[in-house]
């Protein structure tokens, strides 16, 4: 799948040529450089893998750094395996960028990792409409309610939506539009919002 | 936010005059109607500014055949032609909310500020220092408060 990897860094408005706002995010996509390319013959499946960001020296680890120095690349901070890559003629080192992969109006989907909420009642984390607020009733505001039936199961339902940790998931947002690509900074503006937190790692795919 | 800077300037609007709340302005504004453009005017008070950058907007009321009329610009729209700004407000909030509560002609008045005589140390100010909106304000507001 064509995609690329990227971090995101906020929120903006776009005015079209027609005037109107359009609310988009900002995404720092790219360049990301080809790491190691797997094949049918050898590894079973075809894919490449892509490294993004750069990564202190001394937070890599010796065997890596050996590694990288023999492809030479500098260590990248996130490496992530794209499989069947449409792109032909891809080497070792090569480098993708926004601009070549996608153009504007392209459909994509973007995967990150939600903003964590820690530990969330069942109104927030799962949309329960909470209990009656007048009619005597105490306590009952933001209660779940009913958990299950009574002698029949005598026990409470795997998978019974109940309070817990919220957020930090693994999210995908299918059919965001592309609103403009910023070749010389790479950065591209993408219709609505994405999941995850500023500065965190999104992937875009092609729809 | 240096980046979505870098994004947001080539949008930005920097031929508008600049404007406070309590300010009697009229926008105009380009409307497209079928394959015509053609250019409305909203003429009002501006009861507040809202947002920075590129997403700033700002709210104008009028009161039209006894009616309050609110609407709600963005700052940086390519669809506002111009603003003419026809007097300045001398104002004591941010936000003119409470005009929403007042009828007749307590509605429409607002103490007209001399503001005039400034404009053109404003203006100079302005040239020397070609920054943000955010910078600009301050300055505007502490000459006025210094000539008072």
């Amino acid at each position: 799948m064509l995609g690329i990897l990227g971090k995101k860094i906020g929120m903006t408005t776009y005015f079209e040529d027609t005037g109107d706002a359009v609310p988009c995010t900002v995404i720092e996509a790219g360049p990301c450089v080809i790491t190691q390319i797997k094949t049918k013959e050898k590894d079973g499946y075809e894919a490449i893998k892509v490294g993004f960001g750069t990564k202190k020296e001394k937070r890599v680890s010796n065997p890596q750094k050996k590694g990288y120095q023999d492809l030479k690349i500098a260590p990248p901070r996130y490496v992530k395996e794209l499989r069947d890559y449409p792109l032909a003629d891809l080497k070792v080192g090569d480098e993708i960028k926004v601009d070549v992969i996608f153009k504007i109006g392209d459909k994509v989907k973007v995967t990150g990792v939600s903003k964590g909420k820690g530990f969330q009642g069942v109104m927030k984390r799962h949309g329960f409409h909470g209990g009656v607020r007048t009619h005597g009733q105490s306590d009952r505001q933001r209660a779940p309610g009913s958990i299950g039936a009574s002698s029949y199961p005598s026990r409470v339902w795997k998978g019974q939506r109940m309070a817990g940790r919220m957020g930090g998931d693994q999210i995908t947002v299918r059919n965001l539009k592309i609103v403009k690509i910023i070749p010389d900074s790479n950065l591209i503006l993408i219709k609505g919002a994405v999941p995850g937190a500023n500065s965190g790692l999104v992937e875009i795919y092609k729809n | 936010m240096d980046k979505i800077k870098l994004v947001e300037a080539a949008q930005l609007r920097k031929d508008l005059p600049d404007f406070h709340v309590g300010d009697t302005v009229t926008v105009f504004v380009k409307v497209i109607e079928g394959d015509k453009e053609r250019i409305q005017q909203f003429k009002g008070i501006v009861m507040g500014i809202k947002g920075s950058g590129l997403s700033k907007t700002f709210r104008v009321r009028k009161i039209s055949n006894g009616v309050g009329v609110e609407r709600i610009f963005p700052y940086n729209s390519p669809k506002i032609a111009k603003i003419e700004i026809i007097k300045h407000g001398g104002i004591r909030r941010a936000k003119l909310y409470y005009l929403r509560g007042l009828t007749g002609k307590a509605a429409t008045k607002i103490k007209e500020k001399k503001r005039k005589v400034l404009e053109s140390v404003i203006e100079e100010i302005v040239v020397e220092t070609p920054a943000v909106d955010i910078q600009e304000a301050p300055v505007a507001e502490q000459t006025t408060e210094t000539k008072e």
